[in-house]
């Protein structure tokens, strides 16, 4: 029976591995997740024949509630928050691979109330990764929380800072680590676990609080790597090969989307993993703000250089998507093309807040997603087009990044919607973004300026092309 | 060193060279939907949480093991069902153009 079980968990790894494999395609993508819902359901079903289970009531309480929420949620989650649906995700990932790795720990001591150690013969090796199973997983769930709780509005977005930060962290965590080796040395010592975790759950907190809601982006990625890791060392302490297996393509899939985003954002990953994110926000503010005059144009104007463009990129931003325009910008992108102008979509690495996120935003206003483009596609492309069209995008477009040494933007890699024919921007109002970076591109003459909502103005410049 | 340790440490490593080769090969487009797929796999965990809330003895360590399952849960059933929610809005060109759609 045990042989059987584990090969179906081989099964289910396999599946898998081949489910992420045609995620590689978007026309292969969606049979992909299905075959890793079919591994899921192989895996959970071989588990119930295990012998160990005695009592199903818990198990079936728990599948009708866990299933139940999980369906509600993907149900009724918006696009638009996708970021804080994926940061829960990993936070209740995280957070049962911490349940888990107690309850084999309660298991093992042999005494269900933990008075006495009578668990003989525990490996050191099973014991350190139990260890590391409750730090890590903790750590995600406590952090995944305040990503969650920053991308919802329930927190301020700003990084909360404070004296010696850094170093407090560091301390808590060699403090966790010390706990943790004095523990597998004498593994009676559950008091230790305890405050093991106590240390994890405010090392989340404090990790994540200091890091700005524009940077989420890297700190959600770097929160999916951690729940991978912690499911994997779940799977050493359990001796379980699926949980190792997939814990570790999750992990690996994290770390590579978390230096994708550190790439996109200027940042290096050491400067993510120890609190360093959102620092330089400050520095940033102290930008002098001389004054100097832009051009402002109507959508009227707008419309009219759109109408002789015979091709236009547009560069989607969050600003987009926090104006709900997406469904007009396509219908304005319609009108274009059917008009004979090509138009395409440019897509920067950080354009929404998660890996990808624009992607969904515009495929889910049925932008087929042939005309996504992103930044390595399209940059060489802008030379040769009539209008760039910027909507609620701002720092990934400054040429700050590429000129001005002082600037947090500085190295950032950008869309060279400057090199353009005209530069047409719909923003609310001059405020720089995120990094705190006056944008020069709003200054400069073949810039049109329009002013207003992203919805407003495309929704104007809709009903201005259609006459 | 047990000899379990050592095989689990050889499939942790492969598992990470298959993990960068497979996943480095997703393009950005699809990295969203990567992210929330990946999070439902990672609910593998609930093999072990079911484990654990099925021993039977009644102490906490089912209630905890209770909890896990919930928890895996969500993550399995609510990755997997907004991944599919998602992907299935992805659509190639197919009429190059005439597809404007109304706003609401």
């Amino acid at each position: 029976m045990k042989e059987l079980i584990y090969l179906a968990y081989l099964v289910s790894a396999v599946l898998f591995i081949m489910g992420l494999k045609l995620l590689s395609s978007p026309k292969t993508a969606r049979r992909g997740n299905l075959l890793g819902a079919v591994g899921m359901l192989i895996a959970i079903v071989v588990t119930l024949l295990d012998k160990a289970i005695i009592d199903f009531t818990f198990i079936l309480i728990g599948l009708v509630v866990g299933g139940g929420i999980g369906l509600l949620l993907a149900k009724r989650v918006q696009m638009t928050a996708m970021p804080q649906m994926v940061g829960l995700l990993n936070g209740f990932g995280g957070g049962a691979s911490t349940l888990v790795a107690f309850a084999e720990y309660m298991r093992l001591s042999g005494d269900a109330s933990l008075t006495v150690w009578t668990g003989a013969n525990v490996s050191y090796d099973v014991l350190a990764t139990l260890v590391l199973s409750l730090l890590i997983g903790t750590v995600t769930f406590t952090g995944s929380l305040i990503a969650f709780a920053k991308l919802q509005g329930i927190m301020r977005g700003a990084p909360i800072l404070y004296a010696m930060q850094k170093q407090i962290n560091a301390a808590m965590l060699l403090g966790a680590i010390v706990l943790g080796v004095l523990f597998v040395l004498d593994p009676s010592l559950w008091l230790f676990l305890i405050i093991i975790i106590a240390i994890a759950a405010i090392l989340g907190v404090t990790s994540v609080i200091p890091i700005g809601g524009a940077d989420m982006p890297v700190v959600i990625s770097l929160l999916n790597s951690y729940s991978g890791l912690a499911a994997a060392m779940t799977g050493f302490v359990l001796s379980n090969n699926a949980l190792i297996i997939t814990g570790t393509l999750v992990g690996a899939s994290g770390f590579i989307l978390t230096s994708i985003m550190c790439k996109a954002m200027n940042r290096s990953l050491g400067n993510v993993l120890f609190a360093g994110v959102g620092v330089d926000y400050a520095a940033g503010e102290t930008a002098a703000t001389e004054q100097r005059t832009v051009v402002r144009y109507t959508p009227e104007d707008a419309a009219f250089m759109l109408e002789n463009a015979q091709s236009v990129i547009i560069v989607p931003g969050y600003g987009l998507a926090v104006a709900q325009a997406q469904h007009v910008l396509q219908e304005l992108a319609s009108i274009l093309i059917s008009r004979g102008a090509t138009v395409r979509y440019a897509i920067h690495p950080v354009a929404g807040r998660m890996p990808g996120h624009m992607n969904v935003l515009l495929a889910e206003a049925n932008v087929p997603y042939d005309l996504l483009l992103e930044m390595d596609q399209i940059n060489d492309d802008f030379q040769n087009t009539d209008v760039a069209l910027i909507i609620g995008a701002n720092d990934v477009v400054n040429p700050a990044a590429r000129t001005k040494k002082s600037s947090p933007l500085y190295g950032m890699p950008i869309l060279n919607v400057d090199y353009a024919r005209t530069t047409m921007v719909v923003k609310r109002s001059l405020n720089p973004g995120f990094a705190g970076e006056d944008n020069d591109l709003f200054y400069e003459k073949k810039t049109m300026m329009v002013f207003g909502d992203a919805k407003s103005v495309v929704t104007n410049l809709v009903q201005v092309l259609k006459k | 060193m047990t000899e379990t340790l050592m095989v689990s440490i050889y499939v942790f490593v492969l598992a990470a060279f298959v993990g960068f080769e497979v996943i480095s090969k997703v393009p950005p487009l699809l990295h969203t939907p990567l992210m929330s797929g990946s999070n439902a796999i990672s609910g593998i965990t609930v093999v072990g949480s079911l484990i654990a809330a099925g021993e039977g003895h009644g102490g906490l360590s089912v209630i905890l093991g209770m909890i896990a399952v919930i928890f895996a849960m969500i993550n399995v059933v609510g990755g997997f069902m907004v991944t599919d929610r998602m992907l299935g809005m992805f659509k190639q060109d197919t009429s190059k153009s005439k597809q404007i759609k109304k706003a609401e």
